[in-house]
């Protein structure tokens, strides 16, 4: 324990080049505060996705029994939603980490050009996915009627990817501000860590949109369905229905 | 405990002040190697939309456990190479394990009251009570 900490104080706190030449202080636990702080921000975003991906599959299944029960309103999921347009933007953010990771490895060895190319590239897949989205959503409305309080399916839909929209148009905005720092000569190999940062957020978009892609898109909601046909079998037979 | 004194010895990683114009930081994939994981990740969510379409798959109850599985590769993949976690700091693994853990907590404890809630809805869909 005193070994490592004292290695980690001799290196300035995880900074490497000493507390004399790091615009930041040394830290006690030899991982750069920003990076802890973005990663302990990442966990509790675990937890406000897992809430509303949680809610869009309690809802998804309702909307469906009670238009089956005649008395709710479509559209429903399997009429709306598109997989293969969904899976190319699924596709093109997935591509967006590969440049993400790209760009943070050509500032961490100085590659200026590199980097611009990179974080230019990301932001751009990024604003495709954005603009996928924006036409996905005004498809739905206009098309299929799909509004944010058209059913339970809606809500919970417009909810969940929206927020996720949100996470991505931050993310984007980050990314040309990081493009900006670096064209004005701002972004050298010594603030690698900014972009370290920013594409640990990045990342984190992908992976929830991997699990959205997955539980929203691709799983059908049968078993809903059927949990809840269960449940009115029972129901039925309590009241002697059946 | 060797680890992190390594890790504090290179500055966890991301070319912090003080490591050399150029360096390769020690432990971690290449260009190469990212794009070989890029590759990989797209051949997987080939399959995944495959999958989906395989009606066999749907019908004899697999394809939910292959998409998850498939899904779950994918994260792990990303979040180990892509966010750096195989190489980081242990601790930083522990921190986003919690706030992933907790979050599955949510979803499954949530999804088993939905499972429990259904009679009630049901009771209100077949006597059409309020």
């Amino acid at each position: 324990m005193s070994t490592a900490v004292a290695t980690a104080e001799a290196h300035g706190g995880g900074h490497g080049g000493g507390a004399e030449h790091s615009p930041h202080p040394p830290t006690s636990t030899g991982i750069d505060h920003r990076k802890l702080l973005m990663w302990g921000f990442l966990a509790s975003d675990c937890m406000f996705f897992g809430s509303l991906i949680a809610t869009y599959l309690i809802y998804r299944g309702r909307a469906e029994e009670l238009v089956a029960a005649g008395q709710g309103s479509g559209p429903l999921p399997h009429e709306v939603l598109d997989i293969p347009y969904t899976s190319v933007s699924a596709f093109v953010l997935l591509m967006s980490s590969l440049t993400m990771v790209l760009a943070l490895a050509a500032v961490q060895r100085g590659d200026v050009r590199g980097t611009r190319i990179w974080l230019f590239a990301t932001a751009t897949l990024g604003s495709i996915f954005l603009g996928g989205q924006y036409f996905e959503f005004t498809s739905f409305y206009k098309e299929d009627g799909l509004g944010l309080t058209t059913n339970m399916f809606g809500t919970s839909f417009y909810t969940l990817t929206g927020f996720h929209g949100a996470h991505v148009t931050i993310g984007v905005i980050m990314l040309l501000s990081l493009l900006w720092v670096s064209l004005r000569g701002g972004l050298r190999q010594e603030q690698a860590i900014n972009v370290e940062i920013i594409g640990l957020y990045w990342h984190f978009v992908d992976i929830v949109w991997i699990v959205i892609f997955t539980l929203v898109y691709l799983i059908p909601y049968d078993d809903d369905i059927s949990t809840i046909s269960e449940g009115a079998e029972h129901a039925a037979r309590l009241l002697g229905l059946s | 405990m060797a680890h992190r004194a390594s890790v504090a010895t290179h500055g966890g990683h991301g070319g912090h002040p003080g490591s050399a114009a150029g360096e390769h930081l020690p432990g971690h994939p290449g260009q190469r190697t990212y794009i070989n994981i890029a590759i990989i990740l797209a051949i997987i969510t080939i399959v995944e939309v495959a999958t989906y379409y395989i009606e066999w798959m749907a019908d004899s109850g697999v394809l939910v456990p292959t998409l998850i599985v498939l899904s779950a590769a994918k994260f792990v993949t990303v979040v180990g190479y892509f966010m750096h976690l195989k190489f980081d700091d242990r601790r930083l693994t522990w921190i986003f394990a919690v706030g992933l853990v907790i979050s599955l907590a949510i979803v499954i404890s949530l999804k088993i009251l939905m499972d429990v809630h259904p009679i009630d809805y049901a009771l209100r869909l077949l006597t059409g009570g309020e």
